[in-house]
């Protein structure tokens, strides 16, 4: 019975978290995002234990505080919020949920983030506008931390890129 | 008008010292490489340098959070970053060098500077979280872990600048080798140890800086090599940023950097 009320509580957290935009990518939720690390009930009420994307994300407090106003709005609270750095966050955790609301949202999705340097000089990423993969990388570095700046060579639109990490 | 703020005295223990020495050579490099924003060649490099503040500037926070752990006294990261002394900071001397503006008694502004700078750095700090990734300091493992992530986009950024600079055209080769000539004589003391990176070492803390060389070396290498740059030689110049003593410019940069806190200690946004 008790069991049963845990996981009724730690479903309710879940599920209030992915009503939890990502300040900087509003389309993803932050479990989208694969930065909710564990969910974990306190008494009373909730701890959740977050992981930042970049060390020097300025993104972070502000998913912070909204990750407690979810929670408490949802009648879970109080919140504790704590942050894990290891293993450090990459970009295989975006779900692939969170991978097609990027390309939808006009932002080509990470490949994978093997630890070699081929990967962090990707070519043909496919233009999230028109499919193509004739582009080109005008810069490793975009408006936020995890993104970069390219090209379609044919459609000739500019878009970004989710970086792997 | 509140009193401006006293200077905090650390307790240095040799682990203290070690995790300042890194966490005040990223503090201070992303807050030479912020002097860009708003300057930058194009717009491009703009964000691309201050990018890799923030990502610096994030580094040296969680560095700061964890020495002023390890240190006991209850202080916090902004406290060790604002109400330090200059002789209480222990970064390279190399990272305060001007960088885009200049002194009275250094250049500043040439980009050659600031792309071989950030490339010597990128080269010793891949390969410092290289061996902190094996700390037996879990923290501390774990901040170089995310850091090393980063860091593989700055040095290959910062070594494409190298590359296209130095096999451009005159102008920006010979701009170059002379940007080399200027760090250069500050390299020294990225290797050179001394009791705290002997301590660091014997405890497992982390790597002696002498340790660093191997890889540091193999990455300049390999990108001087593909330009034809030559490593000037040895110089009997050993500058002591590390050990507290600091060439001019940094007591300038702190008045800048501290100046809010000091005048209104505790202030927030």
């Amino acid at each position: 019975m008790r069991g049963a009320l845990v996981q009724d509580r730690e479903a309710e957290a879940w599920a209030a978290l992915d009503g939890v935009p990502d300040p900087e990518i509003p389309v993803l939720s932050l479990r989208d995002l694969g930065i909710v690390r564990g969910v974990r009930l306190a008494e009373p009420g909730i701890e959740v234990v977050l992981t930042p994307t970049y060390s020097g994300c300025p993104a972070t407090e502000v998913i912070a505080e909204s990750v407690r106003a979810a929670l408490e709005a949802a009648g879970l609270g109080p919140v504790i919020v704590t942050q894990q750095l290891s293993p450090p966050w990459t970009t295989d955790w975006i779900t692939s949920e969170g991978r097609r609301k990027l390309r939808d949202y006009g932002i080509a999705p990470p490949g994978a983030a093997a630890a070699d340097v081929v990967h962090i000089r990707p070519r043909h990423v496919e233009c999230p506008r028109c499919g193509s993969a004739h582009t080109e990388r005008l810069s490793a570095f975009g408006a936020t931390a995890c993104k970069a700046l390219h090209r379609c060579l044919d459609c000739r639109e500019p878009f970004e890129h989710f970086k792997p990490l | 008008m509140s009193a401006t703020a006293e200077s905090i005295r650390l307790n240095l223990t040799p682990a203290v010292r070690y995790v300042l020495r890194v966490a005040d050579t990223a503090l201070i490099h992303a807050q030479r490489l912020a002097e860009w924003c708003g300057h930058g060649p194009v717009l491009e490099e703009d964000i691309a340098l201050t990018n890799m503040a923030l990502d610096l500037l994030g580094q040296a926070r969680a560095l700061l959070t964890h020495a002023a752990r390890l240190e006991g006294q209850g202080l916090d990261e902004d406290q060790l970053a604002f109400l330090r002394d200059e002789r209480h900071f222990f970064n390279l001397t190399l990272v305060e060098q001007p960088m885009r503006r200049s002194s009275a008694h250094a250049p500043g502004g040439d980009f050659a500077d600031t792309v071989l700078r950030n490339f010597l750095l990128a080269a010793w700090f891949k390969a410092l979280w290289s061996g902190l990734m094996l700390s037996n300091d879990l923290t501390l493992a774990a901040i170089a872990a995310k850091a090393q992530e980063e860091t593989r986009y700055h040095l290959q950024h910062a070594g494409d600048w190298v590359v296209r600079l130095g096999d451009g055209t005159e102008e920006s080769a010979a701009r170059v080798r002379a940007a080399l000539q200027r760090a250069w004589p500050y390299t020294q003391e990225m290797f050179v140890d001394d009791a705290v990176d002997a301590d660091a070492a014997a405890s497992g803390l982390g790597p002696a800086r002498s340790s660093l060389c191997v890889g540091w070396d193999a990455e300049v290498a390999a990108v001087f090599g593909a330009v034809g740059l030559a490593v000037p030689p040895a110089t009997p110049f050993l500058s002591t940023g590390t050990l507290g003593r600091h060439s001019e410019h940094l007591g300038f940069m702190l008045a800048e950097m501290q100046v809010l806190q000091r005048q209104h200690p505790g202030g927030r946004w």
